[in-house]
Order: structure tokens, then C-alpha cells, then sequence
């Protein structure tokens, strides 16, 4: 937290912030405003495990565990999307030993962050009751001490770093969302750091004239970096849909060849694209505007 | 084979006697929490066909959405999903209706079920040495935990219907309506599970599954044949009507979205 007027920088000064081990979240939701970009960046700057969390993981959940950046996830589900399935190296990796997941009902799992954001050391819910996922957290059954109902406590998690990707942000992180939220509004409220890309960094009299869309104030926000299409291939609301021959390229790639398919796309991707502008340019203006077309037919007018 | 000029309808195909069977159960002016694929799917074509009221919600926060026929969503929070909904919201905000009590129905998906409509989407196998790891709760757990009446659509397989899940992601009667109370779940109750083959309900007494209804020309043994636990069977089992053509046409528009199937559909859509 800081309010400092100008927390603008570069991908590479915002890594620099997350330490090694920490715990991550990053917000977004399966292959929804995953602050893609700032991903990536963390895998080139070779951090080394850190406990990534996210309410629904896509493919981002085996490019931690396979290189090592991170020795632990925590979420509630992890697949690519139903016409891809579950991502096969991740897959390998909790096969081989389940003890490097941590697995959550979706609405726990956001629970946390909801009490975190609130101060609060737990949340009571009507989830994991009776369920076999409750004994493999570390939340417990409580009695309401008014009414004596049996409900499930949730401890709070409080992230060392929150990376969030927005559509516009003042240079003092102000930061506006279009379409849904998901949980990031939570995440940035409860994490210790936020970072937060943006596709555009805009005058802060641009937020004061749609305050009321304004969803993270900047004194929560510790970091700025203004990245266009900063969740590509992911999509982000109304700016560009997900590139899903993208998808298909990658799970063709990780089916065949496993675990040297991920270090293949990440050489490719990450390496050879030497930077996320190199990655944008790789992939070429013609499909960034095609996916910026199918994402305006969705969007009301 | 005859020589028709045009596309005649194909024959049902299991995923579709399926998704219209479970439309069917879905009553006007109530709110649906459907899990993307299937339930969706269903509830989309409940929807337009004879529950215009009906309010969808998905979990990534999409209150009340409409389809674009043709991209239905591959992920329950990307676009695809918002499109023309008339509220969104965060996926905290979303649930917490849910445990509220706010929604009517729940209907999931599942990858193993036993008897007692408990249901696995976590681990095949002993969970601490897993044979396979599957998706995960997402918001199943959270759905069955909360929606008044809950409903799971799956295909009618051996693999899927086993004695015991090997893991409760989430839970149905647990084992028997006395475990579920004793667990705390009290706030709703698992009513049917539809499939391919049949339409089943839940033995008040036992909280076992029922046989209630087959789908047409599927034999009791059928069902029994792909079914890997004694499944009760109810006094008068019914057979569920056919599909109607509109109720495919709509249904394949929905899916492929192309204008070859939606001369029936317009009329339908727009009928009062």
C-alpha cells in the first residue's frame, strides 16, 4: 500500500516486487483478465517457489509448476475450458503427489479473500459440509454461536502479492473493470502488494468522471504498468476475446510431447519472444484485431 | 433411404435426449444456477422455448444472460457467458445469493455419482495417491450446498454410476437423509439426476436414487445394464416423451448457431 502519485513502470521493475516463496494471487478467472503478461514476467524473472492461487486455474497452473516458479497451487478447479480439459502436466504433477494441492469449493476459496479484505481472521459458510474437501483444508467446522447451526469456518488469506490486469488505471492505480469483477476487487483488498497491468493507463480526471467505476482505489495499489492486450491469449471483457487456435496449438503441443511441450511453448513464447511486446508482435496485428472483432459482438452496444 | 429435398431431422443423439429431458424440469419465473456444458445448454433451451422468465445465472458473475446462438460458452466466466445479461457481478456477490436462498434451482454436472447422488469431480481413486486428478469443485460443492433443489445431468455410463465415489466433492445424501442433516446440510435437498437412459429422483426414506422414467426406447435392464449399484425402481416408471422437432431445432441452433435450423425457431421465439 502507498500513495505515492506516479506508481507507474515497467513489467520487469513490477516482478522485481514478488519475492521468492511468496504466496501469488492472480485475478481474473480461468482464461478470463488473467494478468497474462505479468505472468509470464514472473516465469523470465525465475522466481522460485511461490504458492500460486486462483479461483479457477487454466493452463498458467503447469508453466508455474513445470519450471519451478511455483512448488504449490491453490484453487478450486483447473482446466483449460471444456473442449480442452484438464491441463496434463498439472495433472502429472498432483498425481504424483496430491500434497501440492490445495483444493477449495469456489465460493471458500473466495471466502478467504472476502474475510482477508474485511480485516477479518474467517468467514462462516454453508459450504464443504459433508464433503470430503473439507478435511483437506485447513477450514473447520464451527457452531454459530447465536443460533447453534453447524457451518464451515474459512480462514482468511492474506497473498503476499496480488497481480490484477484492469482496462484503466490513473498512474496512482485507480483502477476501473469493465464487465465482471470476478474476485479481483477482493484480491486487492486483501494482499499485502498489488500490482496491477492495465490495457491503458488513462488521466486520472478520466476515472474521476466514472468514479462510481472505480473498483480498487490506488492506495491498495503498489505498482502500474500500462500493458495493451496484457491478457493474451486470455481474453478481457469487451477489448478482445480468447484465441482459441491459440488453446488448441498449446494443448496439441503438451498432449503430445508432455512436459517438454510446456518448456517448448515457454522457449517459444517466453524466450525467443525475448519480451510481452515481442510475444504481441509474434502473434501478429491481424489476429489481435480479429479477436478484438468477436469480443465487440459480445458487448451491448 | 428416401430422397427429400432439404435437411430432415436427425434422430436425437443421447447428449441431446439428455439436455431436452432436463429442460423440460425447469419451470417458469424461477432462477437456474447452471454449470456450463450440459445444464446450460438445458437452460437456455428452457428459456426460449417454455419458461421465458426463467433467470439464468453463471458463476463468473452473469446475472440473467443470453445466449448468441452458435457461441455458447466454452467457460462459465468468459464473455460468451455475460452476453446480455442484465446484472454482473463479482463471483463472491454471486454465490452469496446462492447461500442466501435466492436461487431455486442448481443444476451441475458430474463426473462420478453413487447412490446417493454424492458426486466426485476431484480424484479417481485413493485421493492421496490418485489414479486420476480431475477438474475440481469450482462451484458444484457451493451449488449443492445451497440451491433449493438440486439436479445433476450425466451420461448414463457404469464408469460414472459407481456403488461409492471414491471422493464427496459434493455431497448428496451422503448416506441417507439423516447423515445429510447430521452434516448440517439442511438448507436444501438433491431431487433428480437426468441422463441418456433415464430420469431419476431420490427415495425420500433412504436417499437412494430412483428410477422414475426412461427415455424412449430404453428398457428398464438398460439402465440397470449401466448402472454399477442396485438402483430402486419406482412403482410406475414412465417413459419420457420424445423430443419434439422444435425442441431439436432450437436446441442444434443453439449449438451451431447456423440459419439452416432456425426457420422453426424464429416462430417459436417469438410466439407469446
Amino acid at each position: 500500500m502507498t500513495t505515492a502519485a506516479d506508481k507507474r513502470m515497467t513489467l520487469a521493475e513490477a516482478a522485481a516486487l514478488v519475492k521468492d516463496g511468496d504466496t501469488v494471487v492472480a485475478g481474473g478467472c480461468c482464461y478470463s483478465r488473467t494478468p497474462w503478461a505479468m505472468l509470464l514476467e514472473l516465469l523470465r524473472a525465475q522466481r522460485r517457489e511461490l504458492t500460486l492461487a486462483r479461483n479457477l486455474m487454466c493452463y498458467e497452473s503447469e508453466l508455474f509448476l513445470a519450471t519451478g516458479a511455483a512448488d504449490k497451487l491453490i484453487s478450486s478447479w483447473v482446466g483449460i475450458g471444456l473442449r480442452w480439459g484438464i491441463p496434463k502436466v498439472f495433472r502429472e504433477y498432483v498425481e504424483r503427489d496430491p500434497s501440492i494441492y490445495e483444493e477449495w469449493s469456489h465460493l471458500s476459496f473466495g471466502m478467504r479473500f472476502l474475510a482477508a479484505s474485511m480485516g477479518m481472521p474467517f468467514l462462516p459458510t454453508a459450504s464443504l459440509l459433508g464433503s470430503d474437501l473439507l478435511g483437506r483444508t485447513p477450514a473447520q467446522e464451527m457452531r454459530c454461536p447465536f443460533t447453534g447451526e453447524l457451518l464451515v469456518a474459512v480462514p482468511a488469506l492474506v497473498p503476499d502479492v496480488a497481480l490484477i490486469h484492469v482496462h484503466t488505471v490513473d498512474a496512482a492505480g485507480n483502477a476501473q473493470i469493465e464487465g465482471p469483477v470476478y474476485m479481483d476487487v477482493e484480491y486487492a483488498r486483501a494482499a499485502k502488494t498489488v500490482i496491477v497491468t492495465a490495457e491503458e493507463v488513462v488521466p486520472h480526471e478520466a476515472i474521476v468522471r466514472r468514479a462510481d467505476r472505480t473498483q480498487i482505489p490506488g492506495f491498495v495499489v503498489d505498482a502500474v504498468v500500462e500493458v495493451p492486450f496484457g491478457s493474451y491469449p486470455h481474453e478481457c471483457h469487451g477489448r478482445y476475446e480468447a484465441d482459441f487456435a491459440h488453446f488448441d496449438a498449446y494443448t496439441e503441443q503438451v498432449i503430445a510431447d508432455g512436459e517438454a511441450g510446456v518448456h517448448a511453448y515457454l522457449a517459444e513464447w517466453v524466450e525467443q519472444a525475448g519480451s510481452f511486446a515481442g510475444l504481441l508482435d509474434k502473434v501478429g496485428a491481424s489476429t489481435l484485431l480479429e479477436q478484438r472483432r468477436r469480443a465487440l459482438d459480445l458487448v451491448a452496444a | 433411404m428416401t430422397d427429400r429435398a432439404g435437411p430432415t431431422p436427425a434422430e436425437p443423439t443421447p447428449a441431446e435426449l439428455m439436455t431436452i429431458a432436463g429442460s423440460r424440469l425447469l419451470r417458469d419465473g424461477r432462477v437456474v444456477f447452471a454449470g456450463v456444458g450440459a445444464p446450460l445448454e438445458a437452460s437456455v433451451l428452457a428459456k426460449r422455448l417454455h419458461a421465458p422468465s426463467l433467470t439464468i445465472v453463471l458463476e463468473g458473475g452473469s446475472i440473467g444472460p443470453r445466449m448468441l446462438p452458435g457461441r455458447l460458452p466454452v467457460s462459465t466466466n468468459e464473455m460468451r457467458a455475460a452476453h446480455g445479461a442484465f446484472m454482473l457481478t463479482s463471483i463472491n456477490d454471486l454465490f452469496l445469493y446462492g447461500q442466501r436462498g435466492c436461487y431455486d434451482y442448481g443444476f451441475i454436472g458430474a463426473g462420478q455419482l453413487d447412490q446417493y447422488g454424492n458426486v466426485n469431480t476431484s480424484y479417481i481413486g485413493d485421493p492421496d495417491a490418485p489414479k486420476v486428478r480431475l477438474p475440481g469443485s469450482g462451484g458444484a460443492n457451493d451449488i449443492v450446498s445451497s440451491c433449493r433443489e438440486v439436479m445433476i445431468m450425466t451420461r448414463h455410463e457404469p464408469r460414472r454410476f459407481v456403488e461409492r465415489v471414491d471422493f464427496i466433492t459434493s455431497p448428496g445424501y451422503l448416506s441417507g437423509p439423516e447423515s445429510r442433516r447430521r452434516a448440517g446440510l439442511v438448507r436444501n435437498r438433491p431431487v433428480s439426476v437426468i441422463t441418456d437412459l433415464a430420469l431419476l429422483g431420490f427415495d425420500e426414506e433412504t436417499g437412494r436414487l430412483r428410477l422414475d422414467a426412461l427415455q424412449p426406447g430404453v428398457s428398464e435392464s438398460d439402465v440397470h445394464d449401466n448402472t454399477g449399484f442396485e438402483l430402486l425402481v419406482s412403482e410406475t416408471v414412465a417413459e419420457l416423451a420424445a423430443p419434439t422437432e422444435q425442441e431439436l431445432a432450437e436446441l442444434r441452433w443453439l449449438r451451431d448457431g447456423s440459419t439452416t435450423t432456425s426457420s422453426t425457431t424464429r416462430e417459436v421465439t417469438s410466439a407469446p
